[in-house]
């Protein structure tokens, strides 16, 4: 692929990720530590996040199986990974957490169930989002 | 831009004649330890990392100390107010500034009364460490 179009696609694509609600400023802070010492930093912090965020979905998917449902429990899960997704920037997950944590409030069972559901839907699309944008990235750099 | 300080209690080696500022991060999550750590080494700070509190605390009954301890609220085996409450009471006076991702004013507040000198949600950004580091700066 030609250097300035992969360069476009990788900016394009950067783009699109903010436009579309993926990710937020957050991300930017991670991209502002990324230098000549620390080449890969945004993709080992992203990595480190999708490694913690699987073992608290884990542990949720667990406590959805609990009968009955200990609201305050579930609520702490969410509350970390909530958290955990705020540093990367990890957006439109965020917003599904907070409102998994509403319904944890409500004590609304189905409403958690359901929303946990839409929080592993946005968590992989970002993952397969940002993996394709690493390896894009990277095969930019290697261009010059 | 690089902080140093002219005199210090603190332990961390000493590079060119000058003693670096050394800040201690305590957080079980190692995103965000990596994610402070590289911003405040972007201030030329030195840093530690503890992934609980009884790690913090630990380090300080061995003899280490620090000009800033970054600590997170909520961690297993010893949480962040219990961390603090511990520090003090052993005489630590570095600056002890806490973090969570608890937004409400009220668990700021507890965070705060257990001996914090300052709370801020997490995780930081590179403006909050600049005036955090000033404040050490000024302590000193």
């Amino acid at each position: 692929m030609d250097r300035n179009h992969l360069r476009h696609q990788v900016a394009s694509m950067r783009k699109s990720l903010f436009d579309q609600g993926y990710l937020d400023d957050q991300f930017v802070q991670l991209e502002d530590l990324q230098d000549d010492s620390n080449p890969n930093f945004v993709e080992e912090v992203v990595t480190l996040f999708y490694n913690n965020s699987a073992k608290l979905i884990r542990n949720i998917e667990q406590a959805l199986a609990n009968n009955p449902l200990d609201f305050d429990m579930l609520d702490d899960y969410m509350h970390q990974f909530k958290g955990s997704c705020s540093s990367i920037g990890a957006k439109k997950v965020k917003n599904e957490c907070t409102q998994f944590r509403e319904y944890c409030t409500a004590e609304n069972g189905e409403g958690c169930i359901t929303t946990f559901q839409q929080v592993k839907h946005e968590h992989a699309t970002l993952r397969r989002k940002l993996d394709t944008y690493f390896q894009l990235a990277k095969q930019g750099h290697a261009s010059g | 831009m690089a902080f140093r300080i002219g005199t210090s209690n603190s332990k961390c080696k000493k590079v060119g004649g000058n003693q670096k500022i050394c800040v201690l991060i305590v957080d079980d999550d190692r995103a965000t330890r990596r994610i402070h750590s590289a911003l405040l080494n972007k201030f030329g700070v030195e840093t530690q990392v503890a992934e609980n509190g009884k790690e913090a605390v630990d380090l300080y009954r061995s003899g280490a100390s620090f000009d800033l301890v970054i600590m997170d609220m909520e961690m297993p085996v010893m949480d962040g107010p219990t961390a603090t409450q511990e520090l003090r009471r052993m005489g630590v006076n570095s600056m002890i500034v806490g973090v969570t991702s608890r937004g409400q004013d009220s668990e700021k507040q507890a965070f705060m009364r257990a001996g914090l000198d300052d709370c801020h949600v997490k995780p930081l950004n590179s403006n909050t460490i600049a005036s955090l580091l000033q404040q050490v700066n000024k302590n000193h």
